[in-house]
């Protein structure tokens, strides 16, 4: 599934200047360099994490996009790197864990 | 003039710090070791800093005071303030920004308010050491708009610091400074965090009497001792 199909499931689009990267598994972690070694290419990276260096580790890693669980927010610098970059970023309202139940269901 | 330094001490206040370590045998560790200034720097409180103030005089130390604040992102930053008022002022504002939680002291350990002779005169009721509102991005001006300098602490450690959290030291906000745990990692961490233009320190995080910093790392600031404290955040902050 793509990263746009993402928003047909609760998942709000922040930043999506490449809807159609495919996902292709997922990685949960806020440490971001633990991130930056084990997040594969093609991951949905799920994170509480929202300082402007998600979009460098995200880039680093290739992965297919960044969801911000528990309704984090993003602040328009974040945003902007994102789309600069090339990140996807989305946002969901319930837990990582949910989030990620979800994903696996649609994978 | 060369002045001996440990910038990062926690005492009795903070959970984790040893209950032996109150703000008059931290002062008076300092004194033994020859050291010449010395800052208090508890989780997320400023409250054991007037005892600090007060011991440090007696045992000819110049006092610094402040904080280890923990971010929003839980990324440990040294604040400090050569003036008591202002780290007291902080303190103050941080109280507003903190997420209370109980303190078990049964896990965490005793939050223990001290007078500047031993006596507890008090102890804090909720957890210091977890995450504030304050997000790392804010700290610097934040910090700055109290009258004082804030760094990134241990940034050569796994838990709670800032390469650790961040992945690489961040280019924002601009830190003029960064505090190593291990003196023999500066060399490697001057190039991770920006090059040579970063002033590195290397304190303690002495959380026991006996973790306090030898007389070994200095800093040489070109004034008397009435004005080193102030002096001292100048330079950190990249002014002089």
């Amino acid at each position: 599934m793509t990263v746009e199909n993402l928003t047909e499931h609760g998942f709000e689009p922040l930043a999506l200047p490449e809807p159609d990267r495919e996902i292709t598994g997922v990685y949960i972690g806020d440490l971001l360099s633990w991130v930056m070694g084990r997040a594969r290419s093609g991951d949905a990276w799920i994170t509480i994490m929202s300082n402007i260096n998600i979009a460098a580790v995200a880039s680093l890693a290739d992965v297919a996009c960044v969801i911000l669980a528990e309704g984090v927010e993003l602040s328009g610098d974040v945003t902007k790197a994102a789309l600069s970059k090339g990140i996807n970023i989305l946002s969901f309202e319930a837990s990582a864990f949910d989030a990620a139940v979800l994903l696996s269901g649609l994978l | 003039m060369k002045y001996y330094y440990d910038l990062h001490i926690h005492s009795c206040l903070s959970p984790c710090g040893d209950d032996d370590s109150t703000p008059d045998s931290i002062a008076g560790m300092g004194e033994l070791n020859g050291l010449d200034i010395m800052a208090l720097t508890d989780h997320n409180t400023a409250k054991n800093c007037p005892a600090f103030f007060r011991a440090a005089k007696r045992h000819g130390i110049i006092p610094l005071g402040g904080m280890e604040l923990t971010t929003s992102e839980d990324i440990h930053v040294v604040c400090l303030f050569d003036k008591l008022e202002n780290a007291m002022e902080f303190d103050r504002y941080i109280g507003g920004r903190r997420i209370l939680i109980k303190n078990r002291a049964d896990i965490f350990g005793n939050q223990l308010i001290c007078d500047d002779t031993d006596n507890i005169t008090g102890s804090e009721e909720h957890l210091l050491t977890n995450a504030t509102s304050v997000s790392l991005d804010e700290a610097p001006e934040l910090v700055k708009s109290f009258g004082g300098v804030c760094f990134p602490a241990h940034i050569d450690r796994q838990s709670n610091g800032v390469i650790a959290v961040l992945g690489v030291f961040p280019e924002s906000p601009v830190f003029t400074c960064a505090e190593v745990n291990n003196p023999d990692n500066a060399g490697k961490y001057a190039v991770q965090c920006g090059g040579a233009g970063k002033r590195l320190l290397a304190n303690s995080d002495a959380h026991y009497l006996w973790n306090i910093k030898e007389r070994g790392s200095f800093l040489e600031l070109d004034c008397e001792r009435g004005e080193a404290a102030g002096q001292l955040i100048k330079y950190l902050r990249g002014e002089i």
